[in-house]
């Protein structure tokens, strides 16, 4: 087996709520995460807002600290690079924004924004840039002449497709894509989504490919981690995700997917409550208060359950065995 | 007995730099009393302003059509002013908006907010409305009504705030309920819940809903018929159930295959190609032609025809209409 492209191990973050009156205790946001990337391979993340997925992605291309573990590209810590190692490694690595309205510089022509990540690493000669960049253009499927475009004078759509321009422009081989799709309409987004499978396929990258909608994940991932409260609760393919949940909360997320068959839904679990507050993080499993599991019992509530292999899958949940004979068939 | 809802040729103008923009052209819809009708549209199909038309909450400068007829139980909406309108507005008509966090005044307990819109409706002694209102957030599914009423909007989360809007919509005791987008910045587990409530509330109240919405995986299970918009008009009318087995009109159609599906995923989706066009954009002939698969000569000239399809079924389109000559 290769080395994996991105290997995160154990990795944290904490921020420390309350004021300077107040008494002060940390919040984790991301807690325990670890998982690996394959070189080609997309690895998709859902998880409902505030499940830390965002700040997951931010962390692994060096935007937000982490407050511990480790992230490995390539074999090399990333963590605590400064200087000339971390401007080669976001050479190396870069990121496709939800809002294509706030990504975009509104005084830079889309061209410039292409353009600077070419200029600041250095990558061509001055002349050869301008061809670079309406290559780019093409390549995500816009006209050369939309260089001189303003960002308001483009649909939503369009400033995505710049923005994954000026991602692939240093020429990388892992994109961080952090809700690509959200903010387009249906029309649009499958246009976006085709462009990214392309793309994926053509430059032999690699996705950590962030999203709230598992039916968009679905669409790019080979595999697909759940994350709910810091954590991730489920590790799987996509097949095995889709066909076979496992943990309690997965099943309940696939069965809230608005799926446009009427025919064909699945059986609609919905759950009581909502999730638990950071600032009291329950000792136990997380996902403990809206568990509908049959065998949810005290273990739960003082036991955290970990990351463990179950059948084809890597589940945290004490009775994942159990909560596959119930698995939810259409 | 007539429909409780009759909308005419709904057409709303906005002074623009040459002559008008009619974001809203010629919509025409019925909704009977306990039942649910989706309006679905993508952003900037006029789905939105239709709502706010029903309530007379057209913002300025636009303009309702003289033509244009909203019947509520036969009496046009929009012809009413004063204390006529102030009992549909919040009365006999609710609504609830997609983000509860700009709907919801921050200074004010949820209770006090709750109770100022029962006040405004029926007249009540104040403790009278106070038991209302902890009745009411008991009704929308928020667990321990009595403190809710005196917690701030901040301190809910954002399913909770959802909820806490939707008791304020119901404190008039509406016959329809316009929700738009009412769940859409909600999570799919919240969102789930909060759809669940609102059906609940339609049966026990035999309220109608009027569920604005983008997204047509939403739709299905949870409303009787749906009306899809495309720049400005209703392109298709129909049962939920045939416009799943059947959508008839080339839009309705090409919106189904850009869906991404969580069962039998394809390779590549088959998008829409282009954009939604602008108001300004907008041509005569179909609207839909410049992005569409089928389209006819004559579709980039004529205006097409609304076709009947079946009771309470059309589609806005060239094709059936000569598949029938």
């Amino acid at each position: 087996m290769t080395a994996p492209l991105l290997e995160v191990t154990g990795l944290a973050k904490r921020y420390e709520a309350g004021g300077m009156l107040r008494r002060r205790h940390p919040v984790y946001a991301l807690n325990g995460v670890s998982f690996a990337i394959a070189r080609g391979e997309t690895l998709g993340l859902v998880g409902e807002s505030g499940s830390g997925k965002s700040t997951l992605g931010r962390i692994v291309v060096r935007l937000v600290p982490a407050s511990a573990g480790s992230v490995r590209y390539d074999g090399e810590e990333v963590l605590g690079l400064e200087g000339a190692p971390l401007r080669s490694l976001r050479r190396r690595m870069q990121m496709v924004f939800q809002d294509p309205y706030s990504s975009l510089n509104p005084r830079l022509r889309a061209g410039a924004a292409v353009r600077e990540g070419l200029e600041i690493h250095r990558l061509l000669p001055r002349g050869e840039m301008a061809g670079r960049v309406a290559q780019l253009f093409e390549e995500v499927g816009l006209d050369s002449s939309y260089t001189d475009r303003y960002p308001h004078e483009l649909s939503g759509g369009q400033r995505q497709r710049v923005g994954i321009a000026r991602a692939l422009a240093v020429n990388p081989a892992f994109l961080v894509c952090d809700e690509p799709v959200s903010a387009l309409d249906v029309s649009v987004q499958a246009q976006v989504l085709n462009l990214l499978k392309n793309l994926q396929q053509r430059r032999q990258l690699s996705f950590l490919f962030i999203a709230h909608d598992l039916a968009v994940v679905r669409q790019l991932a080979h595999r697909v981690g759940v994350m709910y409260f810091g954590r991730i609760v489920e590790l799987a393919s996509a097949e095995a995700i889709i066909q076979r949940p496992r943990h309690p909360y997965t099943q309940a997320l696939l069965s809230a997917v608005p799926q446009p068959d009427p025919g064909r839904q699945r059986s609609r679990i919905v759950l009581a409550g909502e999730p638990p507050k950071p600032t009291a993080p329950p000792p136990g499993c997380p996902f403990y208060s809206r568990c509908f599991h049959p065998r949810k019992d005290g273990r739960c509530t003082t036991e955290l359950p970990p990351l463990r292999p179950v059948g084809e899958s890597q589940v945290a949940c004490h009775y994942a065995e159990l909560s596959a004979a119930t698995a939810l068939t259409p | 007995m007539s429909s409780l809802l009759e909308v005419h040729d709904l057409t709303i103008r906005f002074p623009a730099l040459s002559g008008y923009a009619v974001p809203v052209s010629a919509v025409s819809l019925r909704l009977e009393r306990g039942e649910t009708l989706a309006l679905v549209g993508e952003s900037g199909s006029g789905k939105t302003l239709t709502g706010l038309a029903l309530l007379g909450l057209v913002p300025h400068p636009g303009r309702v059509d003289s033509t244009s007829r909203v019947l509520l139980d036969g009496v046009d909406v929009t012809r009413l002013t004063g204390d006529a309108l102030r009992a549909i507005r919040g009365g006999r008509i609710g609504i609830v908006f997609q983000d509860a966090l700009t709907s919801l005044t921050p200074v004010l307990t949820v209770g006090n907010q709750l109770r100022e819109a029962i006040t405004a409706h029926r007249r009540m002694s104040a403790q009278a409305a106070r038991d209302a209102a902890v009745a009411l957030l008991g009704e929308v599914g928020l667990p321990d009504p009595a403190s809710t009423y005196g917690a701030y909007p901040h301190e809910l989360s954002g399913g909770q705030r959802q909820r806490a809007l939707i008791a304020i919509a119901l404190a008039g005791e509406p016959d329809l309920l316009i929700a738009d987008e009412a769940t859409t910045a909600l999570d799919v587990t919240v969102q789930a819940q909060v759809l669940e409530t609102l059906d609940r509330l339609r049966a026990t109240r035999g309220m109608a809903i009027l569920l604005i919405t983008h997204d047509l995986g939403l739709v299905a299970g949870r409303a009787d018929r749906v009306a899809v918009m495309y720049a400005g008009q209703i392109v298709e009318e129909a049962s939920t159930a045939s416009l799943f087995a059947a959508p008839a009109h080339p839009y309705t159609r090409a919106l189904f295959r850009a869906i991404p599906r969580l069962e039998n995923p394809v390779d590549q989706l088959i998008p829409i190609q282009g954009n939604v066009p602008l108001p300004e954009e907008w041509h005569v002939g179909c609207r839909f032609q410049p992005r569409c698969g089928e389209a006819l000569d004559r579709c980039a000239t004529l205006d097409p025809p609304v076709v009947p399809l079946a009771p309470g079924a059309s589609s806005r389109c060239w094709l059936p209409a000569l598949r029938d000559q």
